[in-house]
């Protein structure tokens, strides 16, 4: 029974006792003759099928199995660990990709294969790897759950900090410097032995102090995210949004670009040939802020749909749990969730074998609860160690029929502060990203106001309040250039569509695979659009002096402007376009726009 | 010492319960012989120490309390050989061509194992279909799994027979096979298929998997799983690319439902079960490429969806798992364009991976958002039009009307039989595109432009 003292070496009992199958309906399993506590890990058959019991009635139990129950006949025997469900946490965790129950994807391939066979028990950090373990807690004093004991070179850019596993207090009566497994022992609390590694139940939160305002903007180097819409750190957001709006591409650019220590990206239930997207291109792509490939400061979490949806249930668990041990750590993390739909769909499978009372559109009663408490484990927080950490966390949303009224798109929003709004009609007319700016809100806006204005411009918000302004008159002036063309609106009018033109044109859509349109610093979406509103003002100046709506459409430096953001010499283009068009402006008899 | 029970209990639609049996696995194989002789097959969906439950294949026609029910030890298998090319099998995997038993090189599980997201490949080569609305704005690479989204009275099947007869990799003479997996289409639909495949002699190449549509709705279930068996089989243990077109989803999932609702299950919307999406991934995530092998599977799912609603289930699930969609377009179906596939609601998800510089031709993405960009805004002006008249519009305008119709007539339009090179596509391209002012043309870098667009090619 190896593989289950593996998992369970840090719970007080590692009791083993033996039941046996009674009924087999798909992923769930009835089980008799053992006792065990909900949520506790069970071996299932003689393949050792992992699974978690899920419902107590009477003398049966019943369990959710992670893997594929084909071929498993009744009687065959159940083995109860004792212990929940839990993730080991230690260094290694960076650049590994798991399966949504902490299996190595990598180490799965090497044992069985191209396919996911059954029955392999695979502990989730490597066992033989030795870091370099360098003490900072001093022999003799006193710690507490949550201590920085030391700390590891886990990748170039992130130093791990070894934490004392929260049920642990006490005098440190030793403690070792040198290379170590995981395993090893690095020293001892109150006569009990600790290593760099410690596990953590996935379904229990783990403990900080409490939760700060959230008055720091993450940057994701999207120019709609940041400036119209932002995201706090610690915030929530969710990215509803039909097929083909790019909801997956907004994951990813938000994984590779924003301004995190860590990323936890889950594929939770979506496409495989995604998940090799993540991994070809992670690797190569740079962190625009320290050089370091971003695969080294992320975590992968990849349960693709026909992957088995228990697992898929546990995948966003795993990951949040990962997030929070990086947090305790004192590191900024996001975590990506794609999609939350499909693990609300994983329930709702897994309720429906359970014969539960379902509730709207059969997702059991319960799917808000759950919404709820994983958005809940987001926050800026001080940890136990007096550190400030973060989570930050996007889901993305998968509303059948593109249709927002469904039960997870709704019961998400009553819980996150931030809507991105992927839009059809905008995919369907190639504008990226296919965020909707009339339906989109943050709630942010005004506690991240001050950070804006003290770190990028005075002017910020000014500049902000006046595209939003320009954006929405657009939406009112279409319905009538529906009926009657843009050419018999009034010149004012033509001026203010051309106007808006510009800001979705240029500020607003966004070319993720575009070497360098793909991250925008918060810097240069200052820039750009400062400049495009100047424009915008140049041009109703224009027209009250007397020019005519063609000759200002016709303007070159427009299309420098355009052009500027694609240019890896960035302020270079826009000075050459800014003057040009100041040239163009002052032919015109304009004089005042001022750079 | 195969059992045989008679303890059937209860029959309800296509699920009959059987009592008193020794341990029985999930998912095994059942064999049902009738009290005249008959023999049926079913599979065990539900099982306990007191009742099992199995699903009947051939439907429950003629099974009474008295019908014996012996349980086989062993979930479905298909036996996989290559001299299945160029035979035809029934929904089971039965051959009904009047050809020989096909003798099994391996026996292979149908419900396959998910392939390991690390041992995946990513698609990155450029299928030429031949056709330029595919290959000009929605690129198919191998491994890719792109459904035609098409209704009932459109030529999908047609447009799949043509994607068949000419897909091929340029440059390349590699062994390639076709999978097809017929559900619930019709004996005439079949026919037109099996006509196509003897006349241009892709039989040969060929796997035929037919269920009809007055076969057992059952079998339905697990004629994509046989045929996605057969395709991993040729691709990943015979280094083949495998086309595998499943036709009609639409069925498929018709027969997902009816077996729900005879388990009683909690119904999702419009009535399907909630597991669709999962059933569903488990077909469609087959396609693919796995490191270190030759092989692929690239799938075409054809679904003629009720009233051409999208939001439906069937097609909405299918286009959260497959990558991108082709929608076969009513609206160009009755102007007469063939193939009325229109690239506006259409989307290839990898093609951004498989065109470019070493793959198709540097310009093909100029190309393409060229295109888009102004068919987009020329099928706008025309609903304008409808209500301001022709005139009302500025000479630049009138453009890209120009430029819309052109475009249907001559880029979209082809024969049933005209094979258009990727080169012949993308010069029909700029030869398009030049309709347009070029002012228009802000998607397009400047090098680009001056290198091909022919306003410079000319000086």
């Amino acid at each position: 029974m190896e593989l289950i003292c593996i998992k369970n070496k840090n719970s007080e009992k590692t009791i083993t006792t033996k039941g046996e199958i009674y009924r087999i309906a798909g992923p769930v399993v009835t089980i008799t003759g053992i006792k065990p506590r909900m949520y506790d890990v069970v071996f299932i058959g003689e393949l050792k099928l992992m699974g978690e019991v899920i419902q107590l009635t009477g003398e049966k139990s019943i369990v959710q199995v992670y893997e594929d129950t084909s071929g498993i006949k009744p009687g065959e025997p159940v083995i109860a660990t004792g212990a929940p469900l839990m993730v080991e946490l230690g260094p290694g965790l960076l650049t590994s990709i798991y399966d949504g129950i902490q299996r190595s994807l990598p180490i799965l391939r090497e044992k069985m294969g191209d396919f996911i066979a059954r029955g392999i028990m695979e502990p989730g950090l490597n066992r033989k790897k030795k870091w370099k373990f360098v003490p900072s807690a001093k022999k003799g004093t006193t710690v507490s759950g949550g201590s920085i004991l030391g700390t590891v070179q886990e990748t170039p850019d992130i130093i791990h900090r070894v934490l004392l596993p929260s049920q642990l207090n006490g005098t440190l009566q030793e403690i070792k410097e040198g290379n170590f497994t995981v395993e090893d022992d690095i020293g001892q609390v109150n006569g009990k032995k600790i290593m760099l590694m410690q596990q953590w139940p996935v379904r229990l939160p783990r403990p900080f102090k409490q939760k700060l305002m959230p008055d720091i903007p993450l940057l994701t180097g999207q120019r709609i995210f940041d400036t119209l819409f932002p995201i706090a750190k610690g915030g929530t957001a969710c990215i509803p949004g039909g097929f083909g709006t790019g909801k997956t591409v907004m994951q990813h650019q938000l994984a590779k670009w924003s301004d995190s220590d860590i990323v936890v990206y889950i594929g939770c239930g979506e496409r495989g040939n995604e998940m090799t997207e993540v991994l070809t291109e992670f690797p190569a792509l740079k962190n625009p802020r320290t050089g370091a490939p971003l695969m080294e400061r992320t975590v992968l979490i990849a349960n693709t749909s026909n992957m088995p949806v228990a697992a898929r249930e546990a995948s966003v668990y795993t990951g949040i749990t990962i997030a929070e041990y990086y947090r305790d750590m004192g590191y900024g993390i996001s975590l990506m969730a794609d999609s939350t739909s499909r693990w609300a769909e994983a329930m709702r499978e897994i309720s429906s074998r359970l014969e539960e009372m379902p509730g709207e559109e059969g997702y059991p009663a319960y799917l808000a609860t759950k919404l709820a408490a994983f958005y809940e484990r987001s926050g800026r927080v001080p940890t136990l160690n007096d550190q400030e950490g973060s989570i930050t966390v996007i889901g993305a949303v998968s509303p059948p029929g593109a249709d927002f009224s469904e039960p997870i798109t709704q019961n998400t929003l009553r819980m996150v502060k931030v809507f991105w709004a992927l839009d059809t009609n905008l995919a369907h007319r190639r504008h990226f990203p296919a965020i909707n700016w009339l339906t989109s809100y943050s709630f942010y806006m005004n506690t991240l106001e001050t950070w804006f204005e003290e770190q990028v411009s005075a002017d910020w918000k000014e500049l902000r309040v006046k595209a939003m302004e320009i954006l929405q008159k657009e939406a009112e002036l279409q319905e009538i250039v529906q009926l009657i063309g843009s050419d018999a609106l009034p010149e004012k009018e033509q001026i203010t569509l051309e106007f808006a033109r510009a800001l979705r044109e240029i500020f607003l859509q966004q070319h993720a695979g575009h070497e360098v349109d793909s991250y925008c610093s918060i810097d240069k979406q200052h820039k750009l659009l400062k400049t495009i509103i100047e424009y915008g003002n140049g041009a109703y100046k224009a027209l009250d002096a007397g020019v005519q709506v063609s000759t200002i459409l016709k303007m070159k430096s427009r299309d420098m402007l355009a052009n500027s953001k694609f240019e890896k010499d960035f302020d270079k283009y826009l000075k050459k376009a800014q003057s040009e068009m100041k040239k163009e402006f002052q032919t015109m008899g304009v004089e005042a726009v001022s750079w | 010492m195969v059992k045989e029970y008679r303890t059937i209990t209860d029959i309800t639609g296509p699920l009959i319960f059987v009592e008193r049996t020794d341990p029985v696995s999930f998912g095994e194989l059942v064999n049902i012989s009738l009290p005249d002789g008959t023999k049926k097959r079913g599979q065990v969906l539900d099982t306990s120490k007191d009742i099992v439950v199995v699903q009947v294949f051939e439907g429950t026609v003629g099974i009474d309390r008295a019908s014996g029910v012996t349980f086989l030890g062993e979930t479905i298998k298909l036996s996989v050989s290559q001299d299945m090319l160029g035979r035809i099998l029934n929904g089971s995997g039965m051959p009904i061509d009047s050809g020989p038993k096909i003798i099994p090189d391996e026996k292979m599980e149908i419900i396959g194992s998910a392939i390991n997201p690390w041992a995946r490949d990513s698609p990155r080569e450029f299928i030429q279909t031949g056709v330029s609305t595919i290959d000009g704005l929605l690129t198919l690479v191998r491994g890719q799994k792109l459904p035609l989204f098409s209704g009932a009275g459109l030529p999908h099947n047609e447009i799949a027979l043509q994607i068949t007869r000419q897909a091929k990799v340029i440059g390349k003479n590699e062994d390639f096979a076709i999978v097809f997996a017929a559900m619930g289409i019709t004996h005439e639909e079949a026919q037109y298929f099996m006509k196509d495949f003897e006349r241009t002699g892709a039989l040969k190449r060929a796997v035929v998997f037919m269920n009809l549509a007055d076969d057992p709705t059952v079998e339905r279930l697990i004629t994509p799983k046989l045929a996605l068996t057969a395709a991993e089989y040729l691709a990943f243990s015979h280094d083949m690319h495998v086309l595998v077109i499943l036709t009609d989803m639409t069925n498929y999932a018709e027969s997902l439902r009816e077996i729900g609702a005879a388990r009683k299950e909690v119904p999702g919307r419009k009535g399907y079960p909630g597991y669709m999406y999962t059933d569903l991934a488990t077909i469609y995530e087959r396609a693919g490429r796995i490191k270190n092998k030759k092989g692929s599977i690239t799938q075409i799912p054809i679904m003629s969806i009720p009233e051409d609603d999208w939001t439906h289930p069937v097609a909405d699930l299918t286009g959260y798992i497959t990558e991108g969609q082709l929608a076969v377009s009513r609206e160009l179906h009755r102007k007469g364009i063939y193939p009325p596939i229109n690239p506006l609601p259409s989307l290839s998800r990898l093609m951004r991976l498989g065109i470019g510089p070493g793959m198709t031709r540097e310009d093909h993405r100029s190309v393409e958002q060229g295109l888009y960009a102004a068919y987009a805004k020329g099928r706008d002006l025309r609903d304008l039009i409808a209500i301001v008249g022709k005139e009302a519009l500025s000479e630049n305008d009138r453009k890209f009307l120009e430029f819309a119709d052109t475009f249907e007539n001559r880029f979209i339009r082809q024969g049933r039989d005209e094979e258009r090179s990727l080169e012949q596509t993308l010069e029909l391209g700029w030869e398009l595109i030049a309709i347009v002012p070029e002012s228009a043309l802000t998607m397009i870098d400047r090098k680009t432009l001056e290198k091909y667009h022919p306003n410079y090619r000319k000086k």
